[in-house]
């Protein structure tokens, strides 16, 4: 079933057409991923999807509803979360409140209640709060729990991001390069953690990478662009046996040697 | 809330309460209107602080938030005789002769008024960021006070009020002070509280998790307003006068200054800071007289205390580049940790 689809997103910058005519399908419970060389657009698909910005022309479908041109926080309220590829924490917050504060979009008390800890807003908190407590264990970042969220190493940032990304119940999962600067094991643990998140919380996953190892072994269909264009798609074994990405893109990559 | 710590905060309203009770039977007028003014500047320093340091908005609009409030709280609590002493050139609107309401009524419709005027303020201008959100929220609240200089029939222009009743005393204010601070407490723990710092943090991420952002930054905006236009009514009653001129920029200017100095994003270094700047710009007064130090006499130089007050400023940005606290709060653990001072390695262990 057909949960997302892009008709023809571009965005232009000027003269510049950063990404020309994307046309995307993700499938329910569908790993799929969108590589190319940098620069070539797949951060400017991301922000046009998340409603960062809005695109010069094409449709965005998501359950069957356009969304293009509404705000970031309207289309995360609709299900769909996604990460950054250079991590966003609230650097000064706890881990806590970082995976709380997802929450708070799907408060229905008002202010008035939330000041003066009215009954609705006290269930309200302590689900929210065990919710968010779940998450974090879940996600293996129980023992930092209090600690400020700019204090953990690097990988559990990544982690913590996911996890906040999760509190907000999307649908879909949009990720940015989540393996960005991790070692070939914290690699490997990634792709069994993603694939784990999906089944357990149902997800349909749309990531940009770089990792060729991580895309080629998680993802059910990939999509190339290169300056914007979409030149390739499918699934992994014909992406790395098409000449226009292997010249493109593989050819050159280091990861696709090894 | 653990047992304990209900316990302790009860225990130190109560001191507070003995204290106010002692305060105002026995102390001169002067050290009474310090005190006053330390409670009524951490009403205006936490309303600041809540905009500013807890939500990231840089606004510069708080005297004329602080005009709506003293304005509306002095003509609701004049009397119809003194209203009349004091618009001698021009008479005052008809429905605001008559309009008299008890002093807690005038300083809530005050502070309403103030609200609201911060949402219609807010509406345009905090679709602008940073420095520009500054200069926006400096001109509206410049554009207030131009307009209170000419509506001649409503604020009695350039004149100001005067004789406004002297309702403020330490019990108003204190207990302003104490409800003001236990708002901004529940709101800032609350869900709500932690979207604002949110905002401060990455507006971006924020956004991408769902939090609306012009709602939020309208909704500190206007919380922030009401509690300034309430210390402004109480501000205006404590001083019995009040003026367009006293809410020029640099009353904002004095607001930010606690702010800054208590460490943006901390009440209680907000609460700190508003005691120490209220009252060391009066206890500095000593350095305007001559001094005599024995073997040479300084003679007084008007104005001396403001430089020493400014270069101990200085210091302070200097040296804590965070403010006093940063965006530390106090709490009853951290007290009772530093009395019972475990060796360092019993205390790492028990983390």
């Amino acid at each position: 079933m057909t949960i997302l689809k892009t008709d023809k997103i571009t965005m232009k910058f000027g003269g510049l057409t950063a990404v020309k005519e994307f046309s995307l399908e993700l499938n329910q419970n569908e790993i799929v991923a969108l590589i190319g060389p940098n620069g070539a657009g797949k951060t400017t698909a991301f922000n046009m999807i998340t409603g960062v910005y809005r695109p010069t022309s094409g449709k965005i479908i998501y359950n069957g509803q356009s969304i293009d041109g509404l705000k970031p926080d309207a289309i995360t309220r609709l299900g769909l979360a996604r990460t950054f590829q250079n991590i966003r924490l609230f650097k000064e917050l706890s881990v806590l409140d970082n995976v709380f504060i997802a929450n708070h979009l799907h408060l229905k008390s008002n202010i008035f209640e939330a000041i003066f800890r009215l009954p609705r807003y006290r269930r309200e908190e302590k689900e929210k709060l065990q919710k968010s407590e779940f998450l974090i264990e879940k996600l293996g970042l129980k023992d930092f729990i209090k600690e400020k969220s700019s204090s953990l190493p690097y990988g559990l940032q990544r982690r913590l991001e996911i996890a906040r990304a999760l509190a907000t119940n999307p649908q879909i999962l949009l990720l940015d390069e989540p393996a960005a600067g991790m070692n070939p094991k914290e690699t490997d643990d990634l792709t069994a953690f993603i694939k784990e998140i999906r089944d357990e919380f149902n997800l349909t996953i749309f990531m940009i990478e770089h990792h060729m190892h991580l895309v080629m072994g998680i993802s059910d269909r990939i999509y190339v662009l290169d300056h914007g264009v979409t030149i390739a798609q499918g699934n992994p074994y014909e992406i790395q046996n098409d000449p226009r990405v292997i010249e493109a893109y593989l050819g050159v990559s280091e990861d696709a040697e090894n | 809330m653990k047992r304990r710590d209900i316990i302790l905060t009860s225990a130190s309203i109560l001191l507070l309460l003995v204290f106010i009770n002692f305060a105002s039977g026995n102390l001169d007028a002067y050290k009474v209107r310090i005190l006053n003014l330390c409670a009524i500047y951490t009403v205006l320093g936490l309303s600041m602080n809540l905009i500013n340091g807890f939500t990231g908005l840089f606004s510069l609009g708080h005297a004329g938030f602080m005009a709506v409030g003293a304005y509306t709280t002095a003509i609701l609590t004049m009397s119809q005789v003194t209203k009349q002493q004091n618009f001698f050139l021009a008479p005052i609107l008809p429905p605001l002769d008559k309009l008299n309401v008890p002093f807690l009524f005038a300083l809530l419709i005050g502070g309403l008024l103030s609200a609201f005027v911060a949402f219609l303020i807010g509406a345009p201008a905090l679709r602008l960021k940073g420095d520009y959100l500054a200069i926006a929220t400096l001109g509206f609240s410049e554009i207030i006070r131009i307009v209170f200089t000419n509506t001649q029939r409503i604020t009695n222009g350039a004149l100001g009020l005067k004789s406004i009743p002297n309702t403020t005393n330490l019990w108003w204010s204190y207990g302003a002070a104490v409800i003001t601070i236990a708002i901004m407490a529940l709101l800032i723990n609350s869900s709500y509280g932690k979207a604002f710092k949110a905002i401060r943090e990455d507006e971006i991420a924020a956004e991408s998790m769902g939090i609306n952002l012009f709602k939020h930054k309208v909704l500190s905006f206007v919380i922030g307003a009401f509690f300034a236009g309430v210390g402004g009514g109480l501000l205006g009653s404590l001083m019995g006068t009040i003026d367009p001129l006293m809410f020029r920029f640099s009353f904002t200017f004095s607001i930010l200054l606690i702010i800054v100095l208590g460490g943006m994003g901390s009440m209680t270094g907000t609460v700190i800071a508003a005691f120490i700047i209220s009252s060391a710009t009066e206890l500095l007064r000593f350095l305007d007289q001559s001094i005599n130090l024995g073997f040479v006499v300084i003679p007084g130089v008007s104005g001396l205390r403001m430089v020493v007050f400014s270069a101990l400023l200085m210091i302070v940005v200097l040296f804590f580049r965070n403010g006093l606290m940063g965006t530390n709060e106090f709490s009853w653990d951290k007290i009772i940790n530093l009395f019972q001072r475990k060796p360092l390695i019993k205390r790492r262990l028990g983390q």
